[in-house]
């Protein structure tokens, strides 16, 4: 036991928790962004893995780190359009719609790597975004190492957190999406196009997602691996209803989770001879549907989320 | 611009639902500081047409003019700036966001970068002190009362300087003494030159409030008026097309009891618990139970319907226990059920009539085999004689259920609950929301349904049908139900202060009076 909290204490310990938090930030914003608007986005998990092969491809093929990020975010934004296509024009099923997009997305993925890169066989490496150390809050000890010398990405994802606050609940075009998400009606009936909002909404959240799938070959690692995304896109669907859709919240709860990502593989190395290693791979799962158990309760959920809206039809 | 330039005109406005005119060929003009009624039943247009006005809907044919400048179809965005403000009947506003947020979404750029919330609440707080529309801008709409959010709708349009307001079936979710206060404040506005559009289907509101009425019957304008005229048996003819007769009661023999609840008490607290529930329900007898909604009705009609498990007391129908929490078995035991919302209980709006008219006896030889597999056959032409039996109008057994009107989809419940001649109905709001000839039908099967020797609980908020329909009367408050005594032994009054709590809702006397 006095094993774990010697990990807790470790500056490793609370770098690697902000590095495996920042995909999350980002996945989870983008996907609260789309379930605030009324639109429920299964896509994330292929939509990751967009972002995280076209990304990498940019920097492998010559272009550089930022130019990467913004293609990312373009393909994400893309792979959006292509969801709000079919669930807030057409009305379809936002689940099946949202599954379809990920088998789609992953596959394509993985199909144009291939494509492009027929003969590697061991994947290719890039040069990553390297650590900026923060003069001065760097030199604080624990905090310092583990927060103030991250990688420009990280640092976004964190400003991002308060940035997409503001944007949801002090400006209008934010009010616009939460009332999307709550009563559509009430949007179209004070002369604002609900489906321009949402379709919007879906967009902006999908490039998110895809930035955080980017973040993972071009931050965290330098290379694409098949399957890398690896359920996160999941996880983030989850940390949005444990956030009830608040994006302070969702910093809470992503950090809650990465936390236990990182504990559980320095715990697999100090007691991993008496339990099996498999125990530990669960356990950040199993804490977060507990603590979704004990969230679900309180949730509120955004009145209007997965009812389409159509324009004109009889109520 | 003089004043005998009309504000609104509608000229020649058609629109059509498939084969349904919803509005045929409609006129209309509406003038500075005047309140226009617009009259009608049920499925008569009229909210197609204040639909088409704010853009809802594109008309097939025909335009709507403010101020002599035709509106461009089918944009709400026109519409309001054009100074258009509507109060829909289903009202338009978002629970989990506060009344400022309503109130402000559309008024401000999209673009801009932050909300200039201080002058927004500044105008607001002033614009509700001006119109006596007092409401606290920063509170959630979840937490308003009905009255409260429609004045939150009242000033959404105002907030954006409507000049013409229209209000959908205003009242319908009004108590009394609110649909008092907004009546004074409609009044104020139009003082300050704005013009109004009333919609409603309620004679004695429409005469209270209006200086002109337009009354629209299946789509069409059936007669126009001036209220200082306006008859109301004259308008309620317009209305209906003919005059409808509400069926009354015809004294009959009583039978032997059906229904003996005694000392029923239900788990938890708060209003809707029931507290030592005494009643009995006789064969051929129809007892109502008068009340505010809240005050236990629901719980009584759930646990007679077999949807609530457990209670203390006893409940007998035909001298043996009701099954509890098991809907199938009592169904068996002989009640019929007519759900208070049809929609949400009663019928599956996606599935086919024939489906939802076997639903209640799916066991039965005639239906399936063993409960197994259907055999549709049987029970299609068994929903075409039910179909028949209790006048549905619709295009066949197997068309969609919520498709129908609210009248033909009550019929459908009858149709489903009655046939199996049950011994105890269960009616629960039976005619809420429907117009005059369906409530009529209803009624009449009700009566019927007494005269073959059936015992009836109806519940109702509608006292002036409780009064014409039941034998004995009885009033809900906080989970006590008083006496049922003779209807006719107290007048509506009382009943008003007994709903209110106020007066006795002592139980005990019957069971000696029956006994």
């Amino acid at each position: 036991m006095s094993d774990l909290f010697d990990i807790l204490l470790t500056a490793g310990f609370w770098a690697a928790t902000i590095r495996i938090v920042s995909p999350l930030i980002f996945g989870t914003l983008g996907e609260l962004i789309c379930e605030r608007a009324g639109v429920l986005n299964l896509g994330i998990e292929g939509i990751m893995t967009v972002g995280a092969m076209s990304g990498w491809m940019w920097v492998y093929q010559g272009g550089d780190l930022w130019g990467g990020v913004i293609f990312a975010a373009l393909m994400g934004a893309i792979f959006g359009l292509l969801h709000a296509i079919f669930t807030v024009h057409l009305g379809l099923s936002q689940h099946v719609t949202g599954i379809g997009i990920t088998l789609f997305a992953s596959a394509l993925s993985y199909f144009v790597y291939r494509m492009l890169l027929p003969d590697a066989t061991t994947p290719p490496k890039i040069v990553p975004f390297q650590p900026i150390e923060i003069p001065w809050l760097s030199d604080i000890p624990l905090i310092g190492e583990a927060v103030f010398s991250q990688s420009a990405m990280t640092y976004l994802a964190l400003l991002t957190v308060p940035a997409v606050w503001y944007v949801l609940f002090r400006t209008p075009v934010g009010l616009a999406v939460r009332m999307s998400g709550e009563n559509p009606v009430a949007v179209e009936a004070q002369g604002i196009n609900v489906l321009a909002v949402r379709t919007a909404a879906v967009m902006v959240g999908s490039a998110f997602m895809a930035v955080g799938g980017a973040f993972i070959t071009m931050s965290w690692f330098d290379a694409f691996y098949f399957g890398m995304i690896n359920g996160r896109g999941w996880i983030c669907v989850a940390l949005v209803i444990f956030a009830s859709w608040n994006p302070g919240r969702a910093l809470v709860g992503a950090l809650l989770f990465a936390g236990l990502e990182a504990l559980q593989v320095r715990a697999q190395q100090s007691v991993g001879a008496f339990i099996p290693y498999q125990f530990f791979l669960m356990l950040p799962y199993v804490m977060s549907i507990v603590a979704m158990i004990i969230m679900a309760r309180k949730t509120k959920y955004p009145q209007a989320l997965l009812v389409p809206f159509r324009r004109g039809e009889r109520v | 611009m003089t004043d005998l330039q009309p504000v609104l005109e509608f000229r020649n406005v058609t629109k059509r639902f498939g084969s349904l005119t919803a509005n045929d060929a409609i006129s209309l003009s509406l003038h500075a500081g005047e309140i226009l009624a617009l009259l009608g039943e049920n499925g008569a247009g009229k909210t197609t047409l204040m639909n088409i006005l704010f853009g809802h809907y594109r008309a097939d044919e025909g335009a709507a003019l403010v101020d002599g400048q035709e509106l461009p179809p089918g944009s709400t965005q026109a519409a309001i700036q054009a100074g258009i403000g509507m109060v829909h009947q289903h009202f338009t506003l978002a629970d989990n966001l506060t009344v400022l947020e309503n109130i402000t979404l559309g008024t401000e750029s999209l673009y801009a970068w932050r909300q200039d919330q201080k002058k927004a609440r500044a105008k607001l707080v002033a614009m509700s002190e001006d119109y006596g529309l007092l409401v606290d801008p920063d509170v959630l709409v979840s937490s308003l009362s009905v009255g409260e959010r429609q004045r939150v709708e009242i000033l959404k349009a105002l907030y954006r300087d409507a000049r013409i307001l229209i209000l959908d079936e205003p009242t319908a979710v009004l108590t009394p003494q609110e649909s008092d206060n907004l009546f004074a404040t409609l009044k104020a506005i139009t003082k300050k030159g704005l013009a109004i559009i009333f919609i409603s289907h309620k004679l004695h509101e429409i005469l209270a409030i209006s200086s002109r009425i337009a009354v629209l019957r299946r789509g069409a304008i059936v007669g126009s008026l001036e209220t200082a005229v306006a008859r109301r048996e004259q308008l309620a003819e317009l209305m209906v097309g003919v005059a409808v007769a509400r069926p009354k009661l015809t004294a009959i023999a009583k039978g032997e009891p059906v229904l003996e609840i005694s000392g029923l008490s239900t788990d938890g607290a708060g209003a809707s618990t029931l507290k030592d529930v005494n009643l009995t329900i006789r064969a051929h007898e129809i007892v109502g139970i008068a009340g505010v909604a809240g005050n236990g009705q629901s719980t009584l009609a759930d646990l007679l319907s077999g949807l609530t498990q457990r209670y203390a007391g006893s409940v007998r129908l035909n001298n043996s226990a009701l099954p509890t929490g098991d809907p199938r078995a009592v169904v068996a035991a002989g009640v019929g059920r007519i759900p208070e919302d049809r929609h949400a209980r009663g019928m599956v709006g996606e599935m086919e009539i024939w489906e939802n008219l076997i639903s209640e006896d799916l066991r039965s030889p005639d239906i399936s085999n063993s409960g197994i597999i259907i055999n549709s056959s049987k029970s299609k032409s068994r929903a075409v004689r039910q179909i028949e039996e209790f006048d549905v109008r619709c295009s066949g057994p197997e068309a969609e259920t919520k498709l129908l009107s609210g009248g033909n989809m009550q019929k459908l419940i009858l149709a489903r609950a009655l046939s199996r001649k049950p011994t105890l109905i269960l009616a629960n709001q039976p005619v809420r929301g429907l117009d005059e000839g369906a409530i009529a039908y209803v009624q009449n099967q009700l009566l019927q349904a007494r005269q073959r020797g059936a015992a009836i609980l109806l519940i109702s908020e509608d006292l002036d049908e409780l009064m014409s329909l039941t034998d004995r009367i009885a009033v809900m408050f906080h989970g006590q139900l008083s006496d049922a005594i003779p209807t006719g032994d107290r007048t509506i009054a009382e009943i008003g202060l007994m709903m209110a709590g106020q007066g006795s809702v002592t139980p005990g006397e019957e069971r000696s009076l029956d006994h």
